[in-house]
């Protein structure tokens, strides 16, 4: 099986300035940074959710505690999935009790990620509230769970897949819609 | 009449080696000469074939009576003559031991009825091999034993091994002894030395068995007897059985196939077809197990063959008894370990089969007119893979399934008749 | 990097990249000890079979804890009730527990070999928790990333292994896998439980020194490990007690002749008063319980590699090969 690319969804400048309104959303729907942390996913939502700290930061001068969850362990998909996991460290210097943790994730589809990453942050402590921050968000899920930050609704077919490319990782910015090919 | 036709005759007792026609003539050699002409005789072409004296192994168990399961005599005899051996002599540690006349007369009677090759018992050198009371040596003697052994163990002191040696010399038998100082062996399982350090089993060390071997050399010269070391496996051993030579002692000894072609350093995975006692030694002294069979030291090739069924090997490594099938690949290694390296001649080799084992139990052993009937016929360049699935034993516990070898025998001659044939 | 082994029955298959890899999975379980939920679900339905045929505790239940907090089951089977005791062969047992579906199985047993024995009869991955006086893998591993944790690195180490090495798995796989990080090892103990065969064990690039004298032993020692003292050891070749712990105890004062950053290391059950002096068991350079705590986190990673994937075929065994 091979991927083609379709289209490009976002070049590295929309990247910038989506991320820099979701941060507004963020600051604005919690009426400030008190209480706030930042949880990246592993990978992609690693370096999305340094981005958005560093956008808070700038916005208003507060530092945003951030933090990473592999959710490796979470999930519900491991005797299907086709090569070994590999575990990665959950790093989240900071108590997550009574705390608004933002979930940072690329790309909200199933939602099973998000789940598993609910149940990760559980076994830490009992957060306040939860709240999900996607750049894409492309449908077909599979549990009840919305983000509460959007960075773009996409239409998808499930043959398709959005490819999330980021500086830190890929070595460029930019979202492609990719479609896999038998 | 059998009429084997231009083989090569290699015989020890009188050096002859030469391409000549065999007569055999009921259960004796009638004639030994080029092209003989004997009408109505059936005629075994023995062409490319090395003709030799019936190969004698002089250290087997056949696990009758009492361990059936293992090997019978039957069976036992059946793989011995697929070896090419016309005598094999088995090891009293049966169920009941062969400590007396009765069960010496048993084992020849099951013979008699059944096996392929000829049987010549070994008796118990003590009741019950037991360490203890002399067996019924004399008795079993008139029964039919040709040597005494506590094999399985070695004689348990050096009192009764005094006491047996004086005995036997009168009754004019030799005393073969498993050589091991059992306190050294202390539940070890394979040689003392780097590989049992790593794979972390339980060692015996060489000096287990050369010790022993002291033992029995100066019993030796005490008593004037015939003290004959089974299963040598260590280089301090042979220079016991070397320096007791020099001195003009009886003493001779035997090495088995295993022991000349396999070193400790195999056991890298807890096969347990490759636990057998004595241990596998290390490189240095199957080097010197070699140097001692060209140089004369070594009197004779004993297989130990020792049949286990499956069940009591597929065990922990620890947990597992001791010994391998020995007679189908005995042949084959020593052509392949021996021969073909040019370590030892043709003629060598086959009186290590033959003469060898023959003197130790002063009988003779010859392709001339006259002598029994009991030929080995071999090749040199047979090309074959042993399988132990095939075997004729009843037992499958050897390292060597799988092996290609170069040589082998290829048919066996008892009495004038021929008892296998590949 | 990924797992390329089915079973783990000993240290010295592994390469350095495999250790490595283990030890590096094993640093999330071991965040996850300090959880105040430490309990997930990655495993569920799985079930570990252990299968004690030699008493133990704390390997035992460090496994068993191990498979429950990642969700799995386990099935116990034990030396003392165990029906080898009524005769059954160990691979009739170990077959009678796999037709009840175990997705791994975690033995130990007094035969050296045992579980590579075992593991040619199984489908499921073995893990050896002790075969004998052969290795003691996942001990190895978790002394491992306990020294890394307190020194920071693996490379080039001085190890002084004080006690019955003759007789010592643990001090087997420690110098099969330290040594392949280029340990320099110090064997120091009774003369017979010291041959000279243990210097054919140093894997490549490591060395080992035998040395009777403890003072000796310590002096440049990075780590120092404590062996057990298996008092039914002591009966072949008869050692009095006594004389032991006059030749061989870690005292206070002899691992002051130690660097000061140097650490203490047992694998346990601790005699205090005979290997080790109490005041030893329990100063700042002592690690035995975090060497516990460590040992659930990489028997968390190890069932995690072996059971938590995909069934895959193409997995190497990581035994010697025939």
């Amino acid at each position: 099986m091979r991927v083609v690319e379709k289209n490009q969804l976002m070049a590295a400048a929309e990247i910038d300035r989506t991320l820099s309104r979701l941060a507004h959303e963020i600051v604005e729907r919690n009426g400030g940074t008190a209480g706030l942390s930042l949880i990246g996913i592993r990978r992609r939502g690693v370096p999305l959710s340094q981005r958005l700290a560093r956008a808070i930061q700038a916005m208003d001068g507060s530092v945003v505690p951030v933090g990473t969850l592999d959710i490796t362990l979470y999930r519900d998909d491991l005797s299907l999935v086709a090569a070994q996991p590999i575990v990665h460290s959950t790093d989240i210097p900071f108590s997550v009790d009574d705390q608004v943790l933002v979930l940072i994730d690329d790309v909200l589809y199933t939602g099973r990620t998000i789940r598993a990453a609910m149940n990760g942050l559980f076994d830490l402590g009992r957060p306040k509230r939860i709240e999900l921050c996607v750049l894409i968000d492309r449908g077909h899920r599979e549990l009840p769970i919305e983000a509460t930050f959007v960075g773009r609704h996409v239409q998808t077919s499930d043959t398709e897949i959005i490819e999330v490319r980021l500086d830190e990782i890929d070595h460029e910015d930019r979202v492609m819609l990719v479609e896999r090919v038998p | 009449m059998l009429l084997i036709k231009n083989g090569r005759v290699l015989d020890p007792a009188s050096k002859t080696d030469a391409v000549l026609d065999v007569l055999l003539d009921g259960d004796r050699i009638a004639q030994v000469a080029p092209g003989i002409n004997a009408p109505g005789a059936e005629v075994l072409d023995a062409s490319g074939l090395i003709v030799a004296p019936g190969f004698t192994d002089l250290h087997c168990h056949l696990r009758e009576p009492g361990e059936d399961f293992k090997e019978t005599i039957e069976t036992g005899t059946r793989a011995a003559a697929r070896g090419g051996f016309t005598t094999v002599c088995c090891m009293p540690n049966t169920k009941p031991v062969n400590d007396n006349a009765s069960v010496t007369r048993g084992i020849l009677e099951r013979a008699a009825a059944g096996a392929s090759v000829r049987v010549w018992p070994i008796g118990a050198a003590s009741l019950g091999s037991k360490g203890e009371a002399l067996a019924e040596i004399a008795a079993m003697k008139s029964a039919g034993i040709v040597a005494v052994s506590d094999d399985g163990r070695p004689i348990a002191s050096a009192k009764l091994l005094r006491q047996v040696m004086d005995y036997c010399n009168s009754l004019g038998l030799p005393v073969i002894d498993h050589c091991e100082d059992t306190s050294l062996v202390g539940g070890g399982v394979m040689r003392e030395g780097p590989t049992s350090m790593r794979m972390g089993l339980r060692g015996i060390p060489a000096c287990a068995e050369s010790i022993a071997v002291s033992r029995g050399v100066q019993i030796a010269e005490l008593t004037g007897g015939h003290f004959h070391v089974a299963h040598l496996s260590c280089r301090e051993s042979l220079e016991h059985v070397r320096a007791a030579r020099a001195d003009g002692l009886r003493v001779t000894c035997e090495v088995t196939p295993h022991h000349f072609t396999l070193t400790d350093e195999l056991i890298t995975t807890y096969d347990t077809r490759f636990k057998m006692n004595p241990p596998l030694a290390s490189r240095s002294d199957r080097d010197a197990l070699i140097a001692g069979l060209a140089d004369g030291s070594v009197d004779c090739i004993a297989t130990d063959h020792a049949p286990h069924d499956a069940a009591s090997k597929d065990v922990e490594f620890d947990k597992a008894p001791f010994g391998i099938i020995g007679f189908e690949t005995a042949l084959a290694l020593a052509l392949g370990k021996l021969v073909h390296t040019n370590r030892i001649s043709l003629m060598r080799m086959i009186e290590l089969f033959t003469t060898g084992p023959a003197r130790i139990l002063g009988i003779k052993r010859a392709v001339a007119a006259g002598a029994a009937a009991d030929l080995t016929l071999f090749s040199t360049t047979h090309q074959w893979t042993f399988r132990a699935a095939d075997s004729a034993s009843k037992s499958r516990n050897t390292p060597f399934d799988g092996a290609a070898f170069t040589g082998g025998p290829m048919a066996t001659i008892v009495a004038g008749k021929i008892v296998w044939k590949r | 990097m990924s797992c390329r082994f089915h079973h783990l029955l000993g240290i010295e298959p592994l390469t350095r990249e495999d250790i490595s890899f283990i030890l590096e999975q094993s640093r999330p379980f071991q965040e996850i000890q300090s959880h105040p939920l430490k309990k997930l679900a990655t495993l569920r339905g799985k079930t570990v079979a252990l299968a004690f045929f030699e008493s133990s505790t704390r390997t035992r239940i460090s496994f068993g804890t191990a498979a429950s907090r990642l969700g799995a089951d386990s099935m116990n089977l034990q030396a003392e009730s165990s029906s080898l005791r009524k005769g059954e062969s160990l691979i009739d047992t170990v077959k009678t527990l796999d037709a009840m579906k175990p997705d791994c199985i975690v033995m130990r047993h007094s035969s050296s070999g045992a579980p590579h024995f075992v593991q040619q009869h199984l489908q499921i991955p073995v893990i050896n928790a002790g075969d004998g006086t052969h290795e003691h893998p996942t001990q190895a591993l978790l002394d491992a990333i306990t020294i890394l944790d307190r020194k920071g690195r693996l490379d080039h180490l001085n190890v002084t292994i004080i006690g019955d090495i003759l007789h010592s798995r643990v001090a087997r796989s420690n110098i099969q896998l330290l040594g392949k990080f280029g340990a320099h090892f110090t064997l120091c103990g009774p003369a017979m439980w010291l041959p000279s065969e243990l210097e054919t064990l140093a894997p490549l690039g490591s060395s080992i020194r035998r040395v009777s004298n403890i003072e000796d032993a310590v002096r440049d020692a990075d780590v120092v490990m404590v062996l057990r003292v298996q008092q039914e050891r002591l009966h072949e070749p008869a050692l009095p007690l006594d004389d032991y712990i006059l030749l061989y105890q870690l005292t206070p004062e002899r691992l002051r002749l130690a660097p000061s950053h140097a650490i203490v290391m047992h694998p346990g059950p601790m005699i205090r008063g005979l290997e080790i002096d109490p005041v030893v068991a329990d100063c700042p350079q002592s690690c035995v319980l975090e060497q516990v705590t460590n040992g659930l986190a990489v028997r968390m990673a190890l069932l995690f590699l072996l059971i938590g994937g995909p069934h895959d075929e193409s997995k190497e065994a990581l035994h010697a090969a025939d």
